[in-house]
C-alpha cells in the first residue's frame, strides 16, 4: 500500500502543477497547444496520487508488487519525455519557420533597394 | 546544345565574411560572362562583404543573420526561380571556385544532357591537394553517396554546380541545411532529376577558412552519413512547398 504521507505529497504537488499551468495560460504567458501535455500530466498525476486504490490496483496490473508509488514515477517521466519530445520538435518548427523568414526579409530587402537605387549604398554599407 | 547568350543566367554565390575574396570572385564571373546575373547571398557578415559585392557589380541578398551554407544558397536558389532564370551556377564566395572552369561545368546542362552537372577535384589527376584524413573521409563518403544516388559521384562535397530549371526549381524548395552538397547529390537523385561530373581543378581558399579542418574530418563524417540516412527516411517536405508557393 501507498504510504499516507506519499499520496498526500504527490496529490498537493500533482495539483500545484495544473494550477500554475492554468494561470500560465491565464496570464497569456503560454499557450494552450503548448499547455496541453502539462495539464494532461498534472491531472493524471493529481489523479494518481489522490486515488490511493487506484495507484495500488494499477501497480497490481503492471507486476509492481513492492512500492506502488513507483508506477507514479513512471508514468511522471513518461509524460516528462513526451512533453521534451514536443518542444523537440515545436523548437525545429522554429528553426525552420526562423530560417525562411530570413530568406524572404533577404529576398524583400533586396527588392526594396532596387526599387529605390538611392538608399543601396547606405544600407548595405551599415 | 543551347547558347549560353540566349539563356537567362545567373550565378549564386554565398559568402560569409568574404570581404576579402568577393569582389575578385564577382570580377571573374562577369569577364567569364558579361550577361550573367551575379547574386551574392551574404550569410549574415560582420565585415564589408556586402558592400564590396555590390560595388563588385552584384545583386546581394542579405541575410539578417548567419544560417549556414544551406540556408544561404537556397536564398540564391529562391531568387533564381522567383525571377525566372533559365540556368544557374553555383559557386563559392572564397575564392576556391575557379570561374575558367564554368564552360565546362555549364557544358552538360547547355547540352540538355543533365539538370545538375558538379564540378568534381577527384576526376582530373593532380587538381587538389589536402591532408590525408580529408581525402579519405571523402573518399569513404563519395562510395556512400554513389550507392544511394545509384551513380559514380567522387566529390560529394563539391558546391561547384551548374542548374536548369528543373535544378533550380528543386533546390529552391527542397534543400538540405545541415550538409548541403552531400545530401543535395542525393535528394537531386531521389527525384530523378539527370545529374552528371565534371573533372574541374580548385585552387586553395583565397582567404577565411574551410568549414572543414582536417581534425574534424571523421566526426564531421559520422555526422554527415548519419545526416545522409536520416534523409532517407525523410517524407518530402510539405512544410518547404508550401511556404515556398
Amino acid at each position: 500500500m501507498t504510504p499516507l504521507i506519499v499520496s498526500i505529497l504527490g496529490a498537493v504537488a500533482s495539483f500545484s502543477l495544473v494550477i500554475a499551468v492554468l494561470e500560465l495560460i491565464r496570464r497569456r504567458r503560454l499557450r494552450e497547444r503548448y499547455a496541453l501535455l502539462w495539464l494532461a500530466t498534472g491531472l493524471v498525476l493529481t489523479a494518481l496520487s489522490a486515488w490511493r486504490d487506484g495507484l495500488n490496483t494499477i501497480a497490481g496490473w503492471v507486476g509492481v508488487r513492492g512500492y506502488p508509488p513507483a508506477v507514479l514515477f513512471a508514468v511522471a517521466i513518461l509524460f516528462i519525455l513526451a512533453v521534451l519530445l514536443h518542444y523537440a520538435t515545436a523548437v525545429s518548427r522554429l528553426g525552420d519557420q526562423n530560417m525562411l523568414l530570413a530568406q524572404r526579409v533577404a529576398l524583400l530587402e533586396q527588392e526594396l533597394r532596387a526599387a529605390q537605387p538611392d538608399a543601396t549604398t547606405r544600407e548595405l554599407s551599415t | 546544345m543551347t547558347e549560353l547568350g540566349e539563356l537567362r543566367r545567373i550565378a549564386i554565390v554565398p559568402a560569409w565574411n568574404e570581404g576579402a575574396t568577393v569582389a575578385g570572385v564577382v570580377a571573374e564571373l562577369r569577364a567569364f560572362d558579361p550577361g550573367m546575373v551575379v547574386v551574392v547571398v551574404d550569410d549574415g557578415s560582420e565585415d564589408d562583404t556586402a558592400a564590396v559585392a555590390a560595388s563588385a557589380g552584384a545583386v546581394v541578398l542579405r541575410l539578417p543573420f548567419n544560417l549556414g551554407i544551406g540556408g544561404a544558397v537556397q536564398t540564391g536558389f529562391r531568387y533564381a526561380h522567383e525571377h525566372g532564370y533559365d540556368v544557374a551556377v553555383r559557386i563559392d564566395g572564397d575564392g576556391q571556385h575557379d570561374a575558367a572552369w564554368l564552360e565546362a561545368v555549364l557544358a552538360p546542362v547547355l547540352r540538355g544532357e543533365a539538370d545538375v552537372a558538379v564540378g568534381s577535384r577527384f576526376l582530373a589527376a593532380g587538381g587538389y591537394r589536402s591532408s590525408r584524413s580529408r581525402r579519405a573521409g571523402i573518399r569513404i563518403l563519395a562510395r556512400v553517396v554513389s550507392r544511394l544516388a545509384g551513380r559514380r559521384v567522387t566529390d560529394p562535397t563539391s558546391g561547384f554546380q551548374a542548374l536548369n530549371r528543373r535544378g533550380i526549381e528543386l533546390f529552391a524548395r527542397d534543400y538540405p541545411h545541415d550538409y548541403p552538397e552531400v545530401e543535395a547529390t542525393v535528394i537531386v537523385a531521389r527525384n530523378r532529376l539527370r545529374s552528371v561530373e565534371v573533372p574541374v581543378a580548385m585552387r586553395e581558399r583565397g582567404g577565411g577558412r574551410s568549414s572543414i579542418t582536417a581534425l574534424s574530418s571523421i566526426y564531421y563524417m559520422v555526422k554527415v552519413l548519419l545526416a545522409l540516412f536520416v534523409g532517407l527516411f525523410r517524407a518530402v517536405d510539405h512544410f518547404h512547398e508550401e511556404a515556398g508557393a
